[in-house]
């Protein structure tokens, strides 16, 4: 089975160029297969392989395919190949499953839109770049996928770009991951050029071999990756972008912020562990940085009166987790995370999107009201998928991987205790906003009315979403509670072991901060009345505590002004001159363009008789 | 046959030639610009013939040949020009239309 | 001097002087189709009668039908020949005649510098000009067939236009 490999990114991207050919030609029936049954394929071929990969490990538990050389220049030899690993396997397994889940879901959410083929097209291409980056085995392969995951999000965020806020939002998405980008691509010549390979394993090998712990060039090529990692994943000083991304359909969100692109930062840092290793300063600065922002995004999700928003400052506060995670070495908890947080993640926006959709678009939770009762089936799939979010103890995914990230943490020494205080707040804050959504969107007095009915494509996707919300944290139990490894032996091939706290009181105390937060919510927000006052706390919160005004005066502004004030200077002047020269000159000879058909043969006769005159003189 | 002195014929081709060249001047008339035109392809066939006759080979009539065909294009398709341009503008005045102009 | 020779060449150049000064356009055929059939006289004279043919059938015969039939779907009358005469005054012969003359002059220079080489007085005929137009010029041929299948490709659309009436 291994050899179908290639297929995996190959059957969304090849989806997406059917459908980028056949716009305006496909009905919206043979759009929706093309777009759904792609990725379904897809999903289905990376299972087999999966199967086989764990039934039957290959030698040194990888699998590499080699499909042709890239380029070979100047001794740097770069092959386009797949590298499957456990760590790759895992990413692959929740890109074309809950990707394939929320295609799914998209094809019924997207009815009666206008560009149903253009969304599904880039969906898709969305899917297919994502694979490209993590089943890639050079960083050349993985920067490829980067770079259309980036671009993708961009199209998907304006896709309705009728309304310029929209294109505004792609756009900002697009420079503020830009500026990660970069970052990630120098990091990337730097390991090229001073490793001499772009293999990602074959780099992290001579990383070990050549660069001793703590050295310079180690730290600073792990920086200039974290720099990627936070742009695209939307951590700290680079997040601006994720709640603007909202301005996406909802599917694209969930895709977004569950399968693919946000964890694609996650992802990089795992693969690339050996080079943080060697950096403990930069491993320091990630697990930081985790902290910094799942307070800054819990504490911002708490203002919020968007469904989506509180969503979105949800997903960079979780992802925040695991980059605690991987700042404390606990890199199999931060996986583990990753997974169990697709499918609560897809599982929550997958429910406020069948929420909005019934109630024409509405998006503000003080709006919704009293939809327990009458949306039932979005009501239990977000309920489960915020229990999942605020980590219920023991029923929910969340809770596990949320635990083995703490428990990580503390077992992390002195530093590590800083980060697990700062989790097991942030576990507290969790439980407030996610709950304060459900109480105030599904609770109360009714506000907006409900109409149409869903489809099995919709209850479908949420269903096994839902499923694996509860038991998808089955399969990596902690000693306390019965000690299952399922996750972490199938990584420790790729990724080192991570350290757990021994004892049960940290366990407790985390559990307990969830709880907390569940149960202040209720006493809130129980009888949700009014949308909050507009303190300035509120707003300053808010506005995720004023990054994009600073942002704005920090950055735009001035280089707005630069612009503008170098649009007419010396150097200028001399392309106008040359402008002007050319213009002049036009105008002169243009009269010879006259038009008429005899001044051109009297010309041409002129210039034979010229030229044989010149050649009988000579 | 006789031989006949090679200036004498390139002669004639030049002659022709020349005569062409005014005819193409002279007129407004598109038609005869044509017709001007024609004699002018034709004065190089005559060359072509002439050259191939002094050397006592084919290929001077075999470029005779491929003006020939040049020829018959040119006014095929030039005479369908002349039609459209005459349902155009009811006039085939080459100084009336100028919309090339530059 | 061969008398043939000169006699079919002062034709062929009177009947061209006369062509382009004609102002009626069917005059101005008829002179072409001289001037054309003297020059395939002149073809004869050179021993090269396979061109001689060519020049009657093709350019005497189907170029000028086609002339014809072009000046009859323009009906062009008394009233065109009038604007002719109007359009060629004196005046506008001038420029005209000089460039024509001296590049006349020019080339008529350049033709009697090879003064003293005489031609061949041998016939190739149109067998020996079929073996070169198969033999080595056979590319050329190719050319040549795809430029006349442009060439009614170009026509066949533009005559649609006409027939239109765009």
């Amino acid at each position: 089975m291994h050899e179908l490999l290639w297929l995996v990114p190959t059957l969304p991207l090849l989806g997406s160029v059917i459908l980028m050919l056949g716009a305006g030609r496909l009905s919206t029936r043979a759009e929706a297969a093309a777009g759904a049954l792609s990725v379904g394929f897809a999903a289905v071929i990376a299972f087999t392989i999966a199967g086989g990969f764990l039934l039957n490990p290959p030698a040194g538990a990888a699998y590499e395919q080699t499909l042709w050389r890239w380029f070979d220049v100047g001794g740097l030899s770069v092959t386009i190949g797949l590298r499957l690993d456990p760590l790759s396997l895992v990413m692959m397994l929740v890109i074309t499953g809950v990707g394939f889940l929320i295609h799914l879901f998209a094809t019924e959410f997207m009815e009666g839109e206008e560009g149903y083929g253009r969304f599904f097209a880039y969906l898709n291409l969305f899917v297919a770049a994502m694979l490209l980056l993590v089943l890639g085995d050079n960083f050349l392969t993985l920067y490829t996928g980067w770079e259309g995951v980036g671009l993708c999000s961009y199209l998907l965020i304006g896709f309705w770009w009728r309304d310029p806020a929209n294109g505004l939002a792609a756009r900002k998405a697009f420079i503020v991951t830009r500026i990660g980008d970069t970052a990630l691509l120098i990091g990337l010549l730097l390991i090229a050029s001073r490793l001499g390979t772009l293999n990602i394993a074959g780099a992290m090998h001579n990383a070990a071999q050549s660069w001793p712990a703590g050295s310079p060039l180690a730290t600073l090529a792990a920086f200039l990756l974290l720099g990627g990692a936070v742009g695209k994943s939307a951590q700290l000083p680079l997040q601006t972008w994720l709640p603007d991304a909202m301005a996406g359909p909802t599917p694209v969100s969930a895709l977004i912020h569950a399968a693919t692109m946000v964890t694609a930062g996650v992802y990089l840092i795992a693969r690339t562990h050996a080079l943080f290793l060697l950096a403990p300063a930069a491993q320091y600065t990630v697990g930081g940085i985790g902290a910094a922002t799942l307070l800054l995004a819990g504490f911002s999700a708490l203002a919020q009166n968007d469904i989506k928003r509180i969503l979105a400052y949800s997903t960079m506060s979780q992802i925040g987790y695991m980059f605690l995670a991987l700042g404390v070495g606990a890199w199999g908890a931060a996986m583990f995370h990753l997974l169990t947080h697709a499918f609560f993640k897809a599982l929550l926006f997958l429910s406020a999107g069948a929420v909005t959709m019934r109630l024409h678009h509405e998006q503000d939770i003080y709006k919704m009201g009293g939809l327990a009762r009458r949306l039932p089936v979005a009501f239990w799939s977000f309920l489960i998928g915020s229990a999942a979010l605020a980590a219920l103890p023991l029923v929910t995914a969340g809770f596990y991987s949320k635990e083995a990230i703490l428990s990580g943490a503390w077992a992390d020494g002195s530093s590590g205790r800083v980060l697990w205080a700062a989790g097991v707040f942030g576990a507290f804050i969790t439980g407030l906003y996610i709950f304060r959504a459900v109480f105030i969107a599904f609770f109360g007095e009714a506000h907006t009315e409900v109409s149409g009915r869903y489809g099995w494509r919709v209850i479908l996707p949420l269903s096994v979403l839902s499923v694996l919300s509860v038991l998808g944290g089955l399969i990596e139990l902690p000693p306390a509670l019965g000690h299952v490894t399922l996750l972490s032996n199938l990584l420790a091939p790729v990724l080192p072991a991570s350290k757990e706290a021994a004892s049960v009181a940290p366990l407790l105390v985390a559990s307990l901060a969830g709880l907390l937060g569940i149960g202040l919510a209720a006493v809130l927000y129980w009888r949700p009345a009014r949308p909050p006052a507009e303190t300035p706390l509120w707003r300053f919160w808010h506005a995720a505590a004023g990054f994009d005004w600073l942002y704005d005066r920090l950055l735009v502004r001035p280089v707005l002004w630069a612009a503008r004030e170098g649009a007419d200077d010396v150097i200028d002047s001399v392309y106008d001159a040359i402008a002007w020269t050319a213009r002049t000159l036009h105008e002169h000879v243009r009269r010879t363009q006259n038009g008429r058909v005899r001044f051109y043969t009297a010309g041409l006769a002129i210039g034979s008789i010229s030229l044989i005159a010149i050649a009988m003189i000579r | 046959m006789t031989a006949i002195p090679l200036d004498q014929g390139l002669g004639l081709a030049a002659a022709l030639f020349a005569l062409g060249l005014a005819g193409v001047l002279v007129r407004r008339n598109l038609l005869f610009m044509l017709m001007s035109l024609e004699v002018m392809l034709n004065a190089a066939g005559v060359a072509f013939v002439v050259a191939g006759a002094r050397w006592a080979a084919a290929d001077g009539q075999i470029m005779f040949i491929l003006v020939l065909t040049f020829a018959a294009s040119e006014v095929s398709v030039g005479l369908a020009l002349i039609l459209l341009m005459h349902r155009r503008n009811s006039t085939l005045d080459a100084d009336a239309s100028y919309h090339l102009r530059g | 001097m061969n008398a043939m020779f000169a006699i079919a060449a002062g034709i062929a150049v009177l009947a061209t002087v006369m062509m382009i000064t004609r102002p009626s356009a069917v005059h101005a055929l008829l002179y072409l189709t001289v001037s054309l059939l003297a020059v395939a006289m002149v073809f004869f004279v050179l021993g090269a009668p396979f061109a001689a043919a060519l020049e009657v059938i093709i350019y005497a015969g189907a170029i000028m039908v086609l002339f014809v039939f072009v000046v009859m779907m323009l009906n062009i009358g008394g009233e065109a020949e009038a604007l002719e005469n109007d359009w060629l005054k004196p005046a506008a012969w001038i420029g005209p005649s000089v460039l024509a003359l001296l590049l006349g002059l020019e080339l008529g220079t350049l033709a009697a510098r090879g003064g003293l080489a005489r031609s061949a007085a041998t016939v190739i005929g149109p067998q020996a000009v079929g073996i070169a137009l198969t033999g080595p010029y056979m590319l050329a041929v190719e050319i040549a067939s795809f430029l006349l299948l442009a060439a009614v490709v170009a026509a066949f659309h533009l005559g649609r236009a006409v027939m239109r009436g765009v």
